[in-house]
């Protein structure tokens, strides 16, 4: 038995923990499989990755099959790091279509999360960029799944969290970019009606993402830095950018040994806030040039960040209203968040568009992430804020949760017996159970 | 004036140390060919390199406790490559090879009489060509015998001693460059499910940029983590009648 944990280091279990290194040996952990779930780098932040009994590490199928010049499309086993096909292939011109806020991360974990980037509201998700899947099911076939090509597992196992099967090897198209720089232009949102008002006047920008001070409050509340940002052409480069058109990522720093609990507090937040909003409104001014793996991964740079929340780990609420709801909720959560002064290090404000997949989070919207350390009444105001989110029609996201309710999940995933039904039909004998799964009854 | 490519043979190709080494050596512009015994997993590494590199890999099928085979191998490979690389290797069980005479002669035949055969094969025919060059993943473990795993640690003592002889040798008669790389703790399925200090283990990539490195610079002997020179030499230096009392 190995106890694991996802990103959030809340909650630790005990399970078996499997390590094939063929094809083959994946294949075969998934039709044995006892309450079995594929994992891949373990950035989910919950329980999403942790098996009921078992759990299949797929960190070392981790290799590139081939690769299509022409088409720009890579196929790769479905453990392979983000990171891997951005070193491989950035210097080469060619760059994932969708990156979430790590490369840190798998094939396999992207597709089974549909994850969003900052371009969501464009171009939508991972699952949108993914050609073809190679799937095992427990009960025995390995199927290749695309958009014509049983459809139906296909945009259920996209966004499916693993439950349809382990996803073994997967082919993405990449996108072809002039350089590794990104165009970055900040701006400064006084209050939420004027970050909204930003995000709706910047829709035709490809990436945009808002940090929103979570502890000012009154007239200031929602008040934010919006970043936007575009690919870098050849021609956009100057200084020393010019000499390196393809910068190469940062050696990681690490964060070795878990915070003390007090180190994140009411003040030592509000301070930094205070200095990033004031440094980022100093910059709002000129557009720069930053290497891509910054601008797209800027906590990469720090391995182990997650530990900066103490031992007890933390909680990462994320939430997607749609948005003709979405001001005025968000104003509310925001709201409710200032008031109880609970030190969210980390508040991002997205616009997302419709996803890919069958349960797919995404929803045309606006989504809020936020961090809240693990302490005492944190569930139950958590389960206040999973009112507001369901009262305006929105819903969490799986791939962060540790801890919402049933009851939430189902209202906000109306989709949900479509999804079983195509489960029903790979894995009859329930032997794909991941503690989410178990937890909310997908 | 193009320069003809030249040619790396690596034995034991699948496995992380192979890997990580044919990455690099691919990377620049080297010819790989991968030998190794299951040629389905041997096209695995290889297609992951092509890929990643655009370079051309090959497989091919080679036993190292297939001895008679040696000679037909060697003959029926494209060419005579320019380096030769044996990454071959078997932990074993330590405490099965104690009671299966099988097992334990498995583990030596696995990290010395093969190795060492194929090399030897190979270096003859280096000297008759005039030019090549011979790399030998062995081990910390031959630098003295520990109860934790003394067949392996034998076998690679062996196959430490063949290489520091057959350099004496061919230093003296030719330019053929022999060396021996001692890699200490590295994380690979070897070790998966071994406890290992941080600062004395390295990732299989580190391994293949040490080898390509040092290959450069004809280095003789290398630890990959220069702290295991320090490490070994405290082990060697201590009395046997202290030594013997150890846990190690």
């Amino acid at each position: 038995m190995t106890a694991i944990l996802g990103w959030g280091r809340y909650p630790i279990v005990d399970t078996e923990m499997i390590r094939p290194r063929t094809m083959d040996a994946a294949q075969r952990a998934t039709v044995r499989g006892d309450q079995t779930v594929a994992r891949g780098n373990g950035r989910a932040y919950g329980d999403a990755a942790i098996g009921g009994r078992q759990t299949i590490s797929m960190t070392h199928l981790n290799r590139l099959r081939s690769f299509d010049a022409e088409k720009g499309v890579v196929t790769v086993e479905s453990g392979l790091l983000l990171s891997d096909i951005i070193d491989t292939f950035l210097p080469r011109g060619l760059f994932p279509y969708v990156v979430p806020g790590t490369s840190l991360i798998t094939v396999g974990g992207a597709i089974a999360a549909d994850v969003h980037g900052k371009n969501h509201h464009q171009e939508g998700g991972f699952g949108e960029y993914v050609e073809s899947i190679v799937l095992a099911v427990p009960t025995g076939e390995t199927i290749r799944a695309s958009r014509d090509e049983h459809p139906d597992l296909f945009h259920a196992t996209i966004g499916g969290m693993g439950l349809t099967g382990t996803i073994l090897e997967a082919a993405i198209r990449l996108r072809p970019v002039e350089t590794g720089w990104i165009r970055q232009r900040t701006i400064v949102a006084k209050d939420l009606a004027a970050a909204f008002s930003a995000f709706e006047s910047s829709d035709s920008v490809t990436y945009s993402v808002a940090w929103i001070d979570c502890l000012a409050r009154g007239a200031q509340l929602g008040r934010s830095l919006i970043f936007l940002g575009e690919h870098a052409r050849s021609a956009e480069l100057h200084g020393n950018a010019l000499a390196n058109r393809f910068p190469v990522g940062r050696t990681p720093l690490s964060v070795p040994i878990n915070a003390p609990a007090f180190a994140l507090n009411h003040w030592t937040v509000a301070a930094f806030n205070e200095l990033y909003f004031r440094a980022g409104a100093r910059k709002a001014a000129s557009p720069v040039l930053v290497p891509a793996h910054p601008y797209f991964f800027p906590l990469d740079a720090v391995g182990n960040w997650n530990r900066i929340y103490g031992r007890r780990g933390f909680i990462q609420h994320q939430s997607v209203i749609p948005t003709q709801n979405a001001q005025g909720t968000l104003a509310e959560m925001l709201g409710r968040i200032a008031k109880r002064g609970g030190s969210s290090f980390l508040a991002v404000l997205k616009k997302l568009g419709a996803g890919s997949g069958i349960i797919s989070f995404p929803v045309p919207g606006y989504t809020l992430a936020l961090d809240f350390p693990m302490r005492g009444d944190l569930f139950s105001f958590l389960d206040e804020l999973d009112e507001l989110v369901i009262a305006a029609g929105g819903r969490l996201y799986l791939a962060k949760d540790a801890r919402q309710s049933r009851t939430t999940f189902e209202a906000g995933y109306p989709d949900l017996s479509r999804f079983r039904e195509i489960r029903r039909s790979t894995d009859p004998a329930g032997k794909i159970k991941s503690r989410l799964s178990e937890r909310i009854g997908i | 004036m193009a320069v003809a490519q030249q040619t790396v043979l690596i034995l034991g190709g699948t496995s992380d140390i192979a890997r990580a080494t044919a990455l690099v050596f691919a990377r620049h512009d080297w010819v790989v060919r991968l030998a190794g015994r299951t040629l389905s997993e041997l096209q695995r590494e290889a297609d992951d390199i092509s890929a990643r590199t655009s370079r051309k890999v090959t497989v091919h099928a080679f036993d190292v406790l297939n001895t008679s085979s040696f000679v037909e191998f060697a003959d029926t490979l494209p060419e005579l490559p320019d380096l030769v690389i044996s990454v071959v290797g078997l932990l074993g069980e330590q405490s099965r090879s104690e009671v299966d005479t099988e097992h334990a002669k498995e583990i030596i035949r696995s990290n010395y009489e093969g190795p060492a055969l194929i090399l030897s094969l190979f270096a003859e025919r280096f000297v008759a060509r005039g030019h090549g060059a011979i790399i030998g993943i062995s081990s910390v473990a031959g630098d003295r015998g520990r109860g934790s795993n003394y067949f392996y640690g034998s076998a690679k003592a062996g196959f430490s001693a063949f290489l520091s002889g057959l350099r004496n040798r061919l230093a003296i008669s030719s330019n053929i460059h022999v060396m021996t790389v001692k890699p200490g703790f590295v994380r690979t399925k070897m070790t998966e499910d071994m406890k290992l200090p941080p600062l004395l283990t390295a990732a299989p990539a580190e391994v293949g940029e040490a080898v390509f490195k040092a290959l450069g610079r004809r280095k003789d002997v290398i630890y990959v983590r220069s702290i295991w020179w320090l490490v070994m030499l405290i082990i060697r230096l201590m009395p046997e009648r202290i030594f013997k009392r150890l846990k190690l």
